[in-house]
This record gives structure tokens, C-alpha cells and sequence, in this order.
């Protein structure tokens, strides 16, 4: 478009003017222009008008259903499991006109700390997650590095290579790897084919297996934010360093990497946080001995319709990510102020 | 020299790690056994026992139009959360706003599926509405997690540009509501159209929230899939996968070529505007 095509745009919509009313209906173009008076009137009341709209829109749905969400699991944590429907006990109850009974039942926590299996269950997410988090930066960190240190033509193209994968479902990429890490499944028969394996290998419903799925599914969170961090690095230090005499390995080591962090850390937390309380990986890849807890909150949930223990272990993890959650923010708040 | 080597094979492994599974699983889709390991010669007959799959296409139908619906309102919302958080600087209750945000992109599905489950359970206790649960409550809990997507997307764009032509724009007597309209929104068309998109598959892709807020009569494909995955491999689901992945790809390469040109256009036109400039003075 040429800078002439701004104008007659603009010249257009002045041309044409206001849309005229058919003959007979101009009383109620006038009526519509005072209802739309009283209701411009109530909607700046309200604060949802021009700039405050803007705001507050997305506000308002984000505190009902992010925000009040939480409070609600907060609140029947603390209820009884009934037979009913809903399945729980309400906290606060009217016992006679002017006494209000509240009712708090600790029991769901207290048993989550008696059961073992949470516990465990809880130590065994963090773990699969960090050792799932440390597989897809040694897998993605020379990804992001080759990448940004690639022909600037080819950067695009590498990179949508990246994200593709990403787009496409993922249920379907989980699903993939349940064909070929069955004990009668692609990667079995290939290697009893070469004659590298006697019998078949037991790769799914082991951790190895839960592994393999969340390294899969997470590795783009972890390649897209190294690579915006490694690609906007100043190269002229790199040139410094080896103009001093740095070899390499060594600029790598003391340039490069602690000027990555950033990037590191954020694409560890989008990988850590979200793989704590996975559910699909360890339900169809792993056995029935690998406790996840996102797979307890669910059976709690959907097999024994417990809604308040499913709601005290929602509880109990967010308790866990508070921390990591608050990093990555804080990360976040760090890099959109730099940006601005 | 041997750096470069390196580097190639890991990204050569990488892709390698990202491609292998998809292209066995569209390779065996062709597969012509019912014993989904062994090679039985190519064929076509999953793709066609696909079409003859009502609950598959029931749920594919119920998918698309909860992602079309859900999409869409992620875009109108993330957008002017995105606008809120480039354009306004410093507000009352921003860093609420700014955490409400971030926070959706990496809360466990787990999580997100039972709060707003018990949401809309209490709600509907309270008020009566939604009155039960379906394809109205999958689409506020996708529009609710998607429109984080979008409003990234957008804020990142909006901050990447330059906020002269707006004010210049204001300057020359525009209202905020018409700069919106003539300056903001072409300049970030490219960003509501990736939004729209990622929203779109974020939401025909999801399960785990979807199984807590739908109800009877509304399942969706992820749901379908994964009852019958649970069950273990079929070829029809792989040859589902490979519709999907087709599906999927021609639409991001299409979307990016659209993009890309309309960007390099972006860019003529401004040196076009700035030479002008330069002949006038």
C-alpha cells in the first residue's frame, strides 16, 4: 500500500456519511439515541467504558474465572464428602434464622499427610519433573544456541521447525509414542530386528517411558525462550573475549552461559510448573507404580468422586508451585520492563 | 570447524527427536493389519472406517465449534488485555492483572479443570446459571486459559512498535476509540491472526480441563481420543492423528507465508513513507 492509499480511506468514510434512516423511522433513531445515552451513563458508572472498559473486561473475567476459582477449591478443601449432588458438605449453614454454623474439616488434609501415597506421590512429581526439566535443557540448549548462531536466512524456518510440532496436538504426540515404546511396539521390533536385543525391552509403564513423553512434549517451551535470549546477545563480547585469547570453550563458559540464565530459567520454569501436575504423560506412558499427583487429583476426582481430597491435593500442589510460580512472574515482570 | 559440526548434529538430532514419532505414526497409519506393529502393506481402509465413526465425528463437531466460539472471545479479550498491559502503563491493581496474566500459562491443567469446576458447580447453586454443564462451560474455561495466550502475543507486538503513529494520530484530533480502529488494530492484525490461531488449537487440542467442565452429550474429540487410546492403538486414531497433523501444518504454513508477506509489505511501505519524508523536507 502506498501512502496514497491512507487518504482516500479516511476521505471515504467522510464522503458517505452517516447512514440515513428509511422515511417513516426517524422517531426511532431518536429513541435509540436516548437509550443509548442512559446506557452510556450506567456503563461509565460501572467503569466499562473507553479506557476503563479496556481494563476492566478482561479483569473482571480473569478474577471469576481464574481468581474466585481458587477460593472456591480453597473453601471445599475444608468440606466433607457426602453422597449428594454435589458430592460435599457446604461449610456454611443456616442452623436457625440468626445462627450461622460454619463447619471447617480439616480431615482431607490431615489425611493426606497419614496416606503415604500422597507423599509420595507428590516427592515423585518433583523429581520426574526436575530430572525431566535438566533432559530437555541439555537437549535444547545447543538446539537454541545452533539456531541462533545459524545463517540469519535460515532462522525462520528452523525455528518454525520448532514450534510445528508444538501445534499439532498434543494428545495425538503422546499418543505416538505409546506405538513405539510398547513391549511388542516399533522401537522393540526394530532393535530385535538389528539383533541388539534378545527379548523385548520394557520401556512403557516405566519412568524412563514418562520421561521420554514429558522431554518430548515440553521441548519447544524450552527452545523458544533460550533462543530469544541467545539471539539478541551482544556478539562483539564474544569477540572481545577471543580477541583477549579466550579459546572457546572457555568464552562459552564465562560469556555465553551467565548471560543465558535468564533464558534458562524461564524455559525451565515453563517446563518444571506444568510437568509437577501432568496427568496424560504418566497415564499413558507410565505403569501403574509411577504416582503422579496430577494423576491422583484425577482418579480422586473422576474414580472415587472424593471432590474435597481432589480439592486439598489441588491445594497442597499449588502450596508446592507457589514458589516457582512466583519466579517465573517475577522473570516475566522483569523481561516485559526491559522490553518497554 | 569441528563447532559447527557439533551444533549441526544437535539440531539434526532435535529434529530428529521432534519429527521421528510423528512420521512413523502417519507412516502406520497406511498400515494394512490390524496388529499395529507389523507392516501389512499400504491401504487406505482406516481413513475410511474414520468417516464411518459417528461418536469421532460427533465429538470433531463439537470441538470445532467450541474452539471457533472460545477463539474468538480469547482474541477480544486477550487483545485488550494485551493493549492494557503495553499501552497503559502504571494502573491501579496492574501487577493483579499483569500475575492473573502470566499465571494461566503454566497452572497445571489439573488445577485450572477442578477451580472451574467447582466454579460453575457453585454458581449454579447460587444463581442457577450455567445450568448444568456443556459446551457453554468448555468454552469460557478455554476462552479463560487461551486469552493468556493472546494477550502475550499482543503485548509483545505492541511494545515491539513504535507508539508515534498513535500519537501522532491523537495529535491530530483522533479519539482513542478511532486510533484504535485506524492505526492500532492493521499494525497488529498479524498478532490477533497467530492469536487466533493459537487459541483455536489450544483449544481442539485440550483434555484434561475440557473432562472437568463438560458434561453429558458434549464430549469433545480430545475426549473421545483418549477413551479409546486408554484402550490402547488403533489404526484409526493414527489415521485421525495423520488428518490432524495435515490439517494443522498447511494451515501454520499457509498462515506463515500470509504473514510473512504482509510483514515484508509492512516494511516496503515504511521505507516508502520514510523516503518520502526525506524528498519533502
Amino acid at each position: 500500500m502506498s501512502r496514497k492509499g491512507f487518504l482516500p480511506l479516511g476521505q471515504r468514510m467522510a464522503e458517505a456519511g452517516p447512514p440515513s434512516w428509511p422515511h417513516g423511522l426517524q422517531w426511532l433513531e431518536q429513541v435509540l439515541e436516548g437509550l443509548w445515552a442512559v446506557c452510556l451513563v450506567v456503563l461509565r458508572r460501572l467503569g466499562l467504558v473507553g479506557r476503563r472498559l479496556v481494563v476492566n473486561l478482561p479483569f473482571f473475567w480473569l478474577a471469576l474465572f481464574f481468581l474466585v476459582p481458587f477460593a472456591i477449591v480453597l473453601e471445599i478443601s475444608f468440606a466433607e464428602s457426602d453422597f449428594g449432588q454435589p458430592p460435599y458438605t457446604p461449610l456454611f449453614e443456616w442452623v436457625e434464622p440468626s445462627a450461622l454454623a460454619i463447619r471447617i474439616n480439616l480431615g482431607n488434609y490431615t489425611f493426606l499427610l497419614q496416606d503415604s501415597l500422597y507423599i509420595l506421590a507428590y516427592l515423585n512429581s518433583l523429581k520426574i519433573a526436575a530430572i525431566s526439566t535438566v533432559l530437555c535443557l541439555l537437549i535444547g540448549y545447543p538446539m537454541a544456541y545452533a539456531i541462533a548462531r545459524a545463517d540469519p536466512r535460515w532462522r525462520p524456518a528452523l525455528l518454525m521447525l520448532v514450534i510445528l510440532p508444538f501445534w499439532t496436538s498434543f494428545l495425538i504426540r503422546v499418543y505416538a509414542w505409546i506405538g513405539i515404546l510398547n513391549s511388542d511396539g516399533l522401537l522393540n521390533n526394530f532393535l530385535l530386528w538389528l539383533g541388539v536385543i534378545g527379548e523385548p525391552l520394557a520401556i512403557r509403564h516405566t519412568e524412563v517411558a514418562i520421561y521420554i513423553g514429558i522431554v518430548y512434549s515440553y521441548l519447544p517451551f524450552m527452545v523458544l525462550p533460550l533462543y530469544a535470549n541467545l539471539e539478541k546477545m551482544d556478539r562483539s563480547l564474544l569477540e572481545a573475549a577471543a580477541d583477549l585469547g579466550c579459546r572457546p570453550i572457555r568464552a562459552f563458559l564465562t560469556v555465553t552461559l551467565p548471560l543465558s540464565l535468564p533464558g534458562v530459567l524461564a524455559g525451565s520454569l515453563l517446563v518444571f510448573i506444568p510437568a509437577v501436575g501432568e496427568f496424560v504423560i504418566p497415564e499413558l506412558l507410565g505403569g501403574s507404580d509411577n504416582l503422579m499427583i496430577g494423576k491422583v487429583l484425577w482418579d480422586e476426582f473422576f474414580a472415587n468422586r472424593d471432590w474435597p481430597v481432589a480439592s486439598a491435593v489441588a491445594i497442597a500442589l499449588l502450596l508446592f508451585l507457589v514458589i516457582p510460580i512466583m519466579l517465573f512472574q517475577w522473570a516475566q515482570g522483569r523481561q516485559q520492563e526491559r522490553r518497554t | 570447524m569441528s563447532r559447527g559440526v557439533v551444533l549441526f548434529s544437535a539440531l539434526a538430532f532435535g529434529y530428529a527427536f521432534l519429527y521421528l514419532p510423528i512420521l512413523l505414526l502417519i507412516i502406520y497409519s497406511f498400515n494394512d493389519s490390524a496388529n499395529v506393529a507389523i507392516w501389512g502393506g499400504w491401504t487406505l481402509r482406516w481413513y475410511g472406517a474414520l468417516l464411518g465413526n459417528d461418536s469421532l465425528l460427533g465429538a470433531f463437531w463439537v470441538s470445532l465449534r467450541v474452539a471457533v466460539v472460545s477463539a474468538s472471545f480469547a482474541v477480544a479479550l486477550g487483545t485488550a488485555a494485551g493493549l492494557a498491559l503495553a499501552r497503559f502503563g502504571r494502573f491501579r491493581g496492574r501487577a493483579l492483572f499483569g500475575g492473573m496474566i502470566t499465571a494461566p500459562l503454566v497452572m497445571p491443567e489439573v488445577i485450572t479443570g477442578l477451580s472451574l469446576l467447582l466454579l460453575f458447580v457453585t454458581l449454579q447453586g447460587l444463581i442457577g446459571w450455567p445450568a448444568g454443564r456443556g459446551m457453554t462451560t468448555i468454552m469460557i474455561a478455554h476462552t479463560t486459559f487461551a486469552m493468556a495466550y493472546v494477550a502475550i502475543i499482543v503485548q509483545s507486538r505492541l511494545s515491539g512498535m513504535d507508539e508515534s503513529v498513535e500519537e501522532a494520530a491523537q495529535d491530530l484530533g483522533a479519539r482513542p476509540f478511532k486510533v484504535f480502529l485506524v492505526i492500532t488494530l492493521p499494525l497488529i492484525a498479524p498478532a490477533l491472526v497467530a492469536g487466533w490461531l493459537l487459541a483455536f488449537t489450544l483449544s481442539l487440542d485440550d483434555l484434561v480441563i475440557a473432562s472437568f467442565v463438560s458434561g453429558p452429550g458434549s464430549s469433545t474429540l480430545p475426549m473421545e481420543v483418549f477413551s479409546s487410546v486408554r484402550r490402547g492403538v488403533s489404526p484409526e486414531i493414527n489415521a485421525l492423528a495423520t488428518l490432524f497433523v495435515l490439517f494443522v501444518s498447511v494451515g501454520i504454513i499457509i498462515a506463515g507465508i500470509l504473514l510473512n508477506r504482509q510483514e515484508r509489505r509492512r516494511q516496503r511501505d515504511d521505507q516508502l513513507a520514510y523516503s518520502g519524508r526525506a524528498q519533502e523536507v
